[in-house]
């Protein structure tokens, strides 16, 4: 649109048409306040907080929503602006309780900053209040009533933000009250003889987040602390693939440093304010006293704790000999994919070059390395979790983004709520997103071949499809291997994204945690990184290993020496009989004794992601700074321990982790880094990169940054990643590199195993979190009208 | 529309809700008459008229419960069977509304939006029932009675009770 020029407090400003002016005045850092106002959300002009004077106009007008026009005079601030302001405060403050030494949103209220700010304080209603008690709806949605301004905002998150529509404003005037959507006498909630109103909704909070006050308030959170007691550090949600940014509040407690809080406190990201139920409250696993805090090692039998030294000695020694008793092929490694890039690469450069062995898997919940492979050649067509949220047109094929990537379902729904996004849907499952779609396509179960393959035809779908000129597709785990690659031939203009589980599949995937692709889908011979390994002296890497259930095979029959499982539960997962393992060497590292980790002769006691750095890449490919927020004490780090096991398998850890100046004691380094070949060794390569790229080297052996750097230096895609970026806590598109990759065979087999996770469940960590099973039972015993709007 | 199974209401009153639902040109338009209507026959705005309206209308019942509850005229407990509104507005108030308020509250032993044990008598208190050039005026069930004074707001009240004993 045209921009329009107009004056605000005697500055020239310019806009865009069509801006309000409230906008327009905050990109200009003018500031006016507003209650009712909500970016993306619809006007609702009921506080009266941003009434300024526009020349021309009687009366004081709405900034909130009123368009800037051209020649428009406007004044922000004056003595009559102040008192109208006031006026309105006092009224707000009439039924207003005493509350803020107590109230949650104490410190970050935006009442109390203007209650401040226009000296309102003292009122001149002498009515008593009309008090109500404070109210549960659920285990994390709690009402205050009087602390409510009936600003709206709540209402209108749920409706159009979230399309739950499960709160109302009911009763009229000043009685007027917000209702949840199960009223007292349905809930079947009867407490000291009182029956109570319930909310049956997807329990995201994103009401507490955008209520003005303290009215809402956050079953984990409220009158725990104020905001200015803990401290803040930003990172990234753990449960699925979207990657939502998080800032955790976290304050010391005597084991370590607690989590509190998760809010996307400054809105900025993929996710701008959003966080669904498990982003906002399931951090609480953190805490649950199951935590393994120890190491622990079988004496008789029996899992016991004992010291570091004792269980890593006693590890890397036990790895070391049956590596050479029975050879590297005879080890498997497991990986995780909550874990970040950096612990994922150094695991697998573990097994690859500590190990010897191309025997190392993950859970897998997307074929990655067939969408990488189908668009080798090709160049832009990998879709970012930004795309979904500006793309024009989107094609959604199978998946739940509802339940299984909120975030990727928000961006859609705001997408065709404010650009009028075109949204297209596939699937065999009346999903919930339908409603925002323009088109909807049936499909049978285990139906998408004959899917793809109408694509060509001339159905209605189609041709919607094929007018299309930006298309984004979305993809479920339905699709993979075959299906999958012939989906993305049949659209040769789209970008495609795969919704895969987990905070790190993608990741998991990038690096190479396969037994038959390296790092950035390389392929096992002729590329960088195998000449990289094979110099470190790793023999036997030139055919793949064995995959994860292969592994549990190759146990089963005696043939499995020893088996390392980081942050992943196999036997639950894949229902694997625990007496495959009877004569397998099982070293675990996990934050619980999962199923997996009972059964180990060595348990690790690992960090979670809350409690480390690094990077993570979610399902989209956008990578992410991880930054420690909490603490646990007698935990350590995935990276750490992996370090600590290579160096008690007698390994030099330098030529694991390029940290430090100076080459590693292993291979030839007579030269000093003068060759510039493979055998020259990975160190000095290093050191020349570091060098090239105006970088130091790592001091310390357990800085993920000194496997980023290697990242950065050896895995095609990776090597695009900025660090100013990075570091300022932005996400960045990665895509693989668009020629040489790993050649996949049609034989290749499926090993995707969705996580089936839902709104509520987070894998293995579902158990652990007190949260998710307070909800799970709320939303159990709402079952008779299940997500009364989702229908 | 979904076709309505077994409607809590007569079969005059589901007939002419079907028909309400089409003349509107949104069909939510239909939501306040249809309280209404509903109100009439079951006495009160029950969870069941609530559910089965909130289908009707395509609406959520959390919806129907919002509009519902901003009308003071409909009710969600059952009434009296004659259920007596007071006018205590300005007109009425100047001309002695809350003195027959006060007198309806002392015969009938009830107060406000209360009802007699025996289920005859509502009493309300209401704004202005548009009748303020008879002020102060009352209205039961959808009688008026206007010009009241104490004395003859007794012989309204006998009137129905009489039409009980018959
Ligand atoms: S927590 Fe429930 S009521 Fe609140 S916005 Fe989310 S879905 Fe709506
Ligand atoms: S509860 Fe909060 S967000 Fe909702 S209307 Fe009240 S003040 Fe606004
Ligand atoms: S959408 Fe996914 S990443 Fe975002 S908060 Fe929820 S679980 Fe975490
Ligand atoms: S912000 Fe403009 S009226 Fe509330
Ligand atoms: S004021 Fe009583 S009828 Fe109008």
């Amino acid at each position: 649109m045209p921009d329009v020029t107009f004056i605000v407090d005697g500055k020239t400003l310019t806009a865009p048409a069509g801006t309000l002016l409230l906008e327009a005045c905050k990109s200009h850092g003018i500031e006016i306040p507003a209650f009712c106002y909500y970016p993306g959300l619809s006007l609702q002009a009921a506080c009266r907080m941003c009434v300024v004077r526009i020349e021309k106009m009687p009366k004081l007008q709405t900034a909130c929503t009123t368009p800037v026009a051209e020649g428009m005079v406007v004044i922000t601030d004056s003595p009559e602006i102040a008192q109208a302001r006031k006026a309105t405060l006092q009224l707000l403050l009439g039924n207003h309780p005493l509350d803020c030494p107590v109230c949650d949103a104490g410190g970050e209220c935006e009442l109390q900053d203007m209650t401040f700010k226009y000296g309102a304080a003292e009122s001149f209603y002498a009515e008593p209040k009309n008090h109500r008690e404070e109210q549960k709806w659920s285990p994390v949605v709690y009402f205050d009533r009087p602390r409510c301004i009936l600003c709206y905002r709540c209402v209108r998150m749920c409706g159009e933000g979230m399309d739950i529509f499960a709160l109302g404003v009911q009763n009229r005037g000043s009685s007027s009250i917000i209702a949840p959507n199960v009223p007292p006498q349905l809930s079947g909630v009867v407490e000291n003889g009182v029956e109570l109103a319930q909310l049956d909704c997807e329990q995201c909070g994103m009401c507490i987040d955008a209520c003005p006050v303290g009215a809402l308030t956050s079953g984990t959170y409220r009158y725990k602390t104020r905001p200015w007691e803990m401290n803040h550090t930003a990172t990234v949600c753990t449960h699925c693939g979207d990657g939502c940014k998080t800032t955790l509040g976290v304050r010391s407690v005597s084991d370590g440093t607690q989590i509190l809080r998760g809010d996307n406190r400054d809105k900025s990201g993929i996710n701008g304010d959003f966080l669904c139920n498990k982003g906002r409250y399931a951090f609480d696993f953190a805490n649950n006293i199951e935590r393994v805090t120890s190491p622990l090692l079988r004496k008789n039998g029996e899992l016991v704790p004992a010291s570091w030294e004792e269980v890593l000695t006693f590890a890397g020694t036990r790895l070391r000999d049956l590596r050479q008793e029975r050879g590297p092929n005879s080890i498997g490694v497991i990986g995780s994919n909550r874990t970040t890039n950096e612990e994922n690469y150094l695991l697998q450069k573990l097994a690859r070059t500590v190990l010897g062995t191309n025997n190392i898997d993950h859970h897998r919940t997307a074929d990655f390395v067939t969408l990488a492979t189908s668009l080798q050649g090709t160049t832009g067509r990998f879709a970012s979790q930004h795309d979904v949220a500006t793309s024009p047109a989107i094609l959604l094929v199978g998946g739940d983004p509802t339940n299984q990537a909120p975030l990727t379902a928000w961006n859609i729904r705001a997408n065709v709520r404010l650009n009028k996004a075109r949204l297209y849907i596939a699937n065999h499952e009346e999903i919930k997103l339908r409603r925002q779609a323009k088109a909807f396509a049936p499909v049978a179960q285990f139906g998408y071949g004959a899917f793809i393959k109408s694509l060509a035809e001339d159905t209605d779908f189609s041709k919607l499809l094929h007018a299309e000129e930006k298309l984004i597709v979305l993809i479920g785990n339905e699709l993979r291997g075959g299906e999958l690659a012939s989906l993305i031939k049949t659209l040769p203009n789209a970008s495609f994204a795969l919704l895969a589980d987990y905070a790190n599949s993608r990741g998991a995937s990038d690096m190479g945690l396969l037994p038959d692709v390296l790092p950035g889908y390389q392929p096992l011979q002729g590329s960088t990184i195998a000449s990289e390994y094979g110099a470190a002296g790793a023999p036997g890497l030139n055919s793949a290993g064995l995959d994860l259930l292969a592994m549990f095979d190759a146990a089963a029959a005696g043939k499995l020496s020893a088996l390392y499982v980081v942050g992943s539960n196999p036997i639950q997962r894949y229902g694997i009989d625990p007496a495959a393992l009877k004569s397998t060497f099982l070293i675990v590292q996990d934050l619980f004794l999962t199923e997996t980790a009972a059964l180990a002769d060595v348990v690790f006691p690992a960090a979670n992601l809350y409690e480390k750095s690094g990077s993570v890449t979610n399902s989209f490919g956008d990578l992410q700074l991880v930054s420690k927020a909490a603490d646990k004490a007698g935990t350590r780090s995935d990276f750490e321990i992996i370090v600590r096991l290579a160096n008690h398998m007698g390994h030099d850890i330098k030529a694991l982790v390029p940290f430090g100046k100076g080459p590693s004691s292993l291979g030839t380094r007579a030269d000093m880094g003068q060759t510039r070949g493979a055998a020259s060794g990975e160190a000095d390569r290093h050191a020349v990169w570091l060098t090239a790229n105006n970088m130091e080297p790592r001091l310390s052996p357990f800085d993920p940054f000194a496997i980023l750097d290697e990242i950065q230096r050896l895995v095609p895609g990776y090597d695009k990643l900025l660090r100013l970026q990075l570091l300022s806590g932005n996400d960045q598109h990665l895509a693989p590199a668009s020629t040489g990759l790993v050649q996949i065979t049609a034989a290749r087999k499926d090993l995707v195993l969705p996580s089936a996770d839902t709104l509520f469940s987070s894998g293995s960590l579902t158990r652990y979190s007190p949260m998710l099973q307070d909800v799970q039972r709320h939303q159990s015993t709402e079952a008779p009208s299940p997500l009364a709007s989702a229908d | 529309m979904a076709a309505i199974q077994n409607t809590i209401f007569t079969p005059g009153t589901a007939a002419r809700f079907d028909k309400l639902a089409t003349i509107y040109p949104l069909k939510r338009s239909a939501l306040v008459p249809m309280l209404l209507y509903a109100q009439d026959e079951v006495g009160y705005v029950s969870d069941a008229v609530v559910a089965e309206i909130a289908q009707r209308l395509d609406l959520l019942e959390l919806d129907v419960r919002s509009v519902l509850s901003y009308y003071s005229m409909l009710r969600t407990q059952p009434a009296g069977k004659y259920n007596v509104q007071v006018c205590t507005n300005i007109s009425c108030m100047l001309r002695g509304g809350f003195e027959l308020l006060d007198h309806c509250k002392h015969t009938l032993g009830i107060g406000h939006k209360e009802t007699t044990p025996d289920g005859l008598f509502s009493l309300e208190e209401v704004e202005c029932i548009g009748a303020c050039c008879w002020a102060p005026a009352a209205q039961v069930n959808y009688d008026f009675h206007d010009d009241l004074t104490p004395a003859k707001m007794d012989a309204v009240l006998d009137s129905y009770r009489a039409r009980e004993t018959k």
